[in-house]
């Protein structure tokens, strides 16, 4: 074999001789943020709606869209192995970080989730929904899979700590997406079915006593008013009757951008922010609902497609949580809008008003990226 | 890192992580598939239900209340009117020179930077033609200035809700009545529909008499409102008709004479338009303030004003009914000249006391030792009362009935006024139906000077007065002249005829000299007086006495004493005026209750000089017939309170 013959057939050589494209060269993922690009750019005109076509609005979200690809171009170009380096500590600067919310942080709607870190809020529960899944992946990677019982039990362990202190803030929301976040990482090793149906059996007996002791009024309230809408129309059922009525009066076609009565006519509470699928709805109609999810099922497949191929365990568990995580996100809120689960605070990834959230679900494209870019410069 | 592992296990952890995504993605279609079934269901199976709820959310139907219609007195002075708590508002699209608006409008009302920084960003964030407001909550003395500068400031406006104001108080309470608001009673008889949006209704006097003309018609509009209620586009809109403003005939001047005339005692005055029957004035005094009913009077407030003894809330001139002694004289005499019991040369011989045949007791004459020989015109002025004793039982009390209801008594004038009452015109026949008993011969006698039964209101003392001047010709009295546009004619009745003519001369005649006589019992108002008075004084008993003792004025308490009672009209060769006044506990009609006439009738008779206003009176009385009553009457009424 010649020399040059033997370059070639390195693994992962192709890549130094093939002319890399711009976006191979800044390690980015082109389908994927063809995909990122066009749902942050229909938030962008739905929020134009949403905000009563409210320009600064939409310039601000539109900084904080350029502050969050900047963070995944950033997170795109750290080396896999260095992640995994680093996820233990971020994980425990998570814990530490939470735990500095329950005795320090500050308050607002009646929660603890904010620490003031010199005018700047900062919400660690955030940087658990990235840490989580990627201590998970650090430790389960290592091990032997699928994980035996000694690893699931310090991987539940790894779940519940920082679960429990988000919970306790409380924001029952954020809670249930980093501990799924990290029971997805479980789910991907191979945790056996076993163990999974036993979990959903204990999970669905233990319904009865978190109802009566684990759960706080207004989130009790909340499950009752998505039972029974009705009987609390101006309280706390207020947001679910009109988002529904919102989704609902858009029919098929749609009251047309800008043309939606709900939202501009302040019927619809939070209509920029958690319930701006009900504006997107409203004004677009089924038409427009079905295109988004079918742009997110394609971003998910493109997620997965990169999880697959993924060149390291640590990336595969990673990239596949990180997008069961994604899903969770969009489930959950088009869910709750649309009055099929209570009402928790789950934005809808990319097209929802708000900052910090943005930075998260960005750092995790960014990881998505680095796990794509990972396959190609490292064959193993 | 156990490397050695890692890659003796890559292949089957990459099979085993490849299932486990493939189930993930069974996961994530399922998800959708259920959100999507979700979204579809809501958006196209409820979708008519949701789409209702949406347009019911959006979509308000409002009723506007229409504007009540406003009170004026005759010459355009305004009684009621709606007073709105004002803002100033400034369509941006009307106004011309935003700045210099802004700056002139700072200089007719105080208009703080705060107010100004407030309307510049209400500005900014209004749909076009939305008035923005300026200024909340403007005085009356900034709403005058607004009111006298707007005409040169285009696109401000002075907007808000109505509420009702009597700038008179009141001195008009009694004419005018008050409105207040709707109470749960009315509410249910009321049209749903047309006070949908109305707050207010006249509650007493012209005010309820005339809701139906005041209120006017209620307007709607479709509105999309916002989740806060506030109206953001009219989708619709059919606007309100207007109440009709009504016309009183009512002198605001003449009803201030009398009641100032009256201040401080507790007396009426009614005074009628003799050719017309419309009433120029009708004080009750003490009155009330009508504002304080308006928004709802305080309890405080109304139990002061229930309780008093003076009963300012007692309406006299329509509730109270007095016996109107003296002052019946002239209709009986009338009686008995047409029913030829006497003729003007009748003399009776008055020895201080009548006694009727067969019957000891003796029926006193106001003066001791009596008026000696007492003929009609002698009985007139000096109010002679055995020459009436004997009248009335020559009459019988039948004939005195039947005649005395032509001129008004026993029965409602039918003004257009609420809480009037009918008095009591007594007959064998009235009192076998509500004494059950029969009727004494000695009943007639008190019959015959007033006293008795016989119960008047003033309005009907005065309506009888003016049919009197009328010669025979009695209009049913009238608060209203003109409602809108519309003049209203009262209804005039079957003219009394007489058997002769000339009798209503010879005690027209005879009334004079109860003010022109020499020894005229009201002789005293006819100082300096340029006009001719016919009238008639009275003193009505307000306890009985037993036969025997003597009323002495000093020894009995202040409220026990008689009532001064005048009626009478001017002027004499072309009645105009005719006046009824009562002054309770005033003791003799002569002393105290002509002088307030005299005012009354100089009040409507003389100009400014003093002079009889002949001249205005024919411009008047054009003006009345004639259809515009606005401009140059008002210019009248200013000169004349000038």
């Amino acid at each position: 074999m010649k020399y040059g013959e033997f370059v070639r057939r390195m693994p992962g050589a192709g890549d130094l001789h093939r002319r890399r494209t711009l976006l191979q060269r800044i390690r980015l993922d082109g389908p994927l943020l063809a995909l990122l690009l066009l749902l942050t750019a229909t938030g962008l005109v739905v929020l134009y709606s949403a905000s009563g076509q409210d320009l600064e609005t939409v310039q601000r979200q539109g900084r904080f869209f350029l502050l969050a690809y900047g963070v995944m171009l950033v997170v795109a170009q750290i080396d896999l192995q260095r992640v995994a380096r680093l996820a233990p500590w971020a994980y425990l600067g998570g814990v530490v970080l939470l735990l500095a919310v329950t005795f320090f942080g500050t308050h607002a709607k009646g929660a603890q989730r904010w620490l003031n870190l010199g005018g700047f809020q900062f919400q660690p529960s955030e940087l658990m929904k990235i840490a989580m899944p990627m201590a998970m992946a650090w430790y389960l990677a290592a091990r032997d899979l699928p994980p035996r019982a000694r690893h699931i039990g310090v991987s539940l362990l790894i779940i519940a700590i920082p679960t429990l202190l988000i919970a306790e803030q409380p924001d029952l929301g954020t809670a249930i997406l980093v501990a799924s976040s990290g029971a997805f990482v479980l789910f991907l090793a191979g945790l056996s079915w076993r163990y999974i149906v036993a979990a959903i059996v204990v999970l669905l007996a233990s319904v009865w006593p978190l109802w009566q002791f684990g759960l706080h009024d207004y989130q009790r309230r909340r499950v009752l008013t998505l039972l029974d809408p009705e009987s609390d129309k101006l309280g706390a059922g207020w947001n679910i009757i009109q988002s529904k009525t919102a989704i609902g009066s858009g029919g098929y076609e749609g009251k047309g951008w800008l043309h939606g009565t709900q939202s501009h006519l302040d019927f619809l509470p939070e209509g920029h922010t958690d319930f701006i699928i009900a504006v997107l709805a409203e004004e677009w109609g089924l038409r427009g609902v079905l295109a988004l999810l079918l742009v997110y099922t394609l971003l998910l497949m493109r997620g997965m497609w990169i999880a697959v191929r993924a060149a390291s365990g640590f990336g595969r568990l990673l990239a596949g949580a990180l997008v069961l995580t994604f899903f969770v996100y969009v489930f959950v809120n088009m869910g709750m809008v649309s009055g099929l689960l209570p009402v928790v605070g789950v934005p809808l990834p990319l097209i929802s008003q708000g900052g910090t959230a943005l930075v998260t679900l960005f750092a995790g494209f960014g990881l998505l990226m680095a796990i794509a870019a990972e396959k190609r410069t490292l064959m193993r | 890192m156990p490397e050695r592992l890692t890659l003796k296990d890559f292949s089957r952890e990459v099979r085993l992580f490849g299932g486990r995504l493939l189930v993930a993605a069974l996961f994530v279609a399922v998800g959708f598939g259920i959100l999507a079934y979700r979204y579809y269901d809501l958006q196209v199976n409820h979708y008519e239900t949701y789409r209702t709820a949406s347009d019911r959310n959006r979509v308000q139907l409002q009723p506007i209340a229409p504007r009540r219609g406003l009170i004026y007195d005759r010459n355009g002075v305004l009684l009621a009117q709606n007073l709105p708590t004002y803002s100033l508002n400034l369509v941006v699209e009307r106004v011309e020179d935003l700045e210099g608006t802004i700056e002139a409008l700072s200089g007719l009302v105080a208009i703080s930077d705060d107010d100004i920084a407030k309307f510049r960003r209400r500005a900014r964030e209004r749909r076009p033609f939305q008035p923005v407001p300026l200024r909340m909550r403007l005085s009356e003395v900034e709403i005058a200035q607004l009111a006298v500068h707007r005409p040169r400031l285009p696109g401000v406006s002075v907007d808000a809700e109505l509420v009702r104001h009597y700038p008179q108080g009141e001195v008009f309470s009694h004419a005018i009545g008050y409105v207040g608001r709707i109470n749960e009673q009315e509410l249910e008889r009321l049209d749903p529909v047309n006070y949908s949006d109305t707050h207010y209704i006249g509650k007493l006097g012209v005010e309820r008499f005339y809701e139906d003309e005041l209120h006017g018609t209620v307007g709607y509009q479709n509105v999309e409102t916002n989740a806060r209620g506030r109206i953001l586009r009219v989708l619709e809109r059919g606007d309100p008709i207007p109440g009709n403003d009504l016309v009183l005939h009512l002198d605001a001047h003449v009803q201030q004479v009398a009641y100032d005339a009256l201040a401080g005692r507790r007396g009426v005055v009614v005074a009628i338009d003799v050719k017309s029957g419309g009433v120029l004035a009708l004080v009750s005094t003490p009155g009330f303030d009508p504002n304080l009913f308006v928004t709802g009077i305080s309890s405080k407030d109304y139990s002061a004003l229930r309780d008093s003894p003076d009963m300012p809330l007692y309406n006299r001139a329509l509730q109270g009914q007095y016996p109107p002694a003296s002052t019946i004289k002239p209709i009986y005499a009338l009686a008995g000249l047409h029913y030829g019991i006497v003729t003007p040369q009748t003399r009776v011989w008055d020895p201080g006391f009548y006694r009727l045949p067969n019957d000891s007791r003796n029926y006193r004459d106001w003066k001791r030792g009596g008026h000696g020989w007492v003929d009609l015109k002698l009985s007139m002025a000096q109010s002679c009362d055995v020459y009436y004793y004997d009248l009335a039982h020559k009459l019988g009390i039948d004939r005195l009935h039947d005649f005395a209801i032509l001129f008004g008594f026993g029965h409602p004038t039918n003004i257009d006024n609420t809480h009037e009452r009918r008095g009591i015109m007594p007959s064998r026949e009235w009192k076998r139906q509500t004494r059950g008993v029969a009727w004494y011969p000695g009943e007639t006698l008190s019959a015959g000077i007033g006293q008795g039964y016989t119960l008047a209101t003033p309005l009907q003392l005065a309506v009888a007065t003016a049919t009197i001047a009328n010669r025979g010709v009695r209009h049913e009295p009238r608060m209203v002249k003109q409602v809108g546009e519309r003049d209203l004619e009262a209804p005039t009745l079957e003219r009394i005829e007489l058997s002769r003519e000339s009798h209503w001369d010879v005690v027209i005649d005879s009334m004079r000299e109860v003010v022109h006589g020499q020894q005229g019992t009201a002789r005293i108002i006819n100082r300096d007086l340029p006009y001719e008075i016919a009238g008639k004084t009275g003193t009505a008993q307000v306890v009985g006495y037993a036969q025997g003792v003597k009323y002495d004025a000093s020894k009995v308490k202040e409220r026990l004493r008689d009532h001064a009672l005048f009626v009478g009209f001017a002027p004499l060769d072309d009645p105009q005026i005719a006046v009824a006044v009562v002054v309770e506990n005033g003791e003799h009609g002569s002393s105290t209750a002509s002088p307030v006439a005299r005012q009354v009738m100089d009040a409507w008779l003389l100009g400014p000089d003093g002079q009889l206003r002949q001249e205005g009176m024919l411009v008047q009385q054009r003006d009345a017939s004639g259809e515009a009553p606005a401009v140059t009457q008002r210019t009248v009424t200013m000169e004349q309170s000038g």
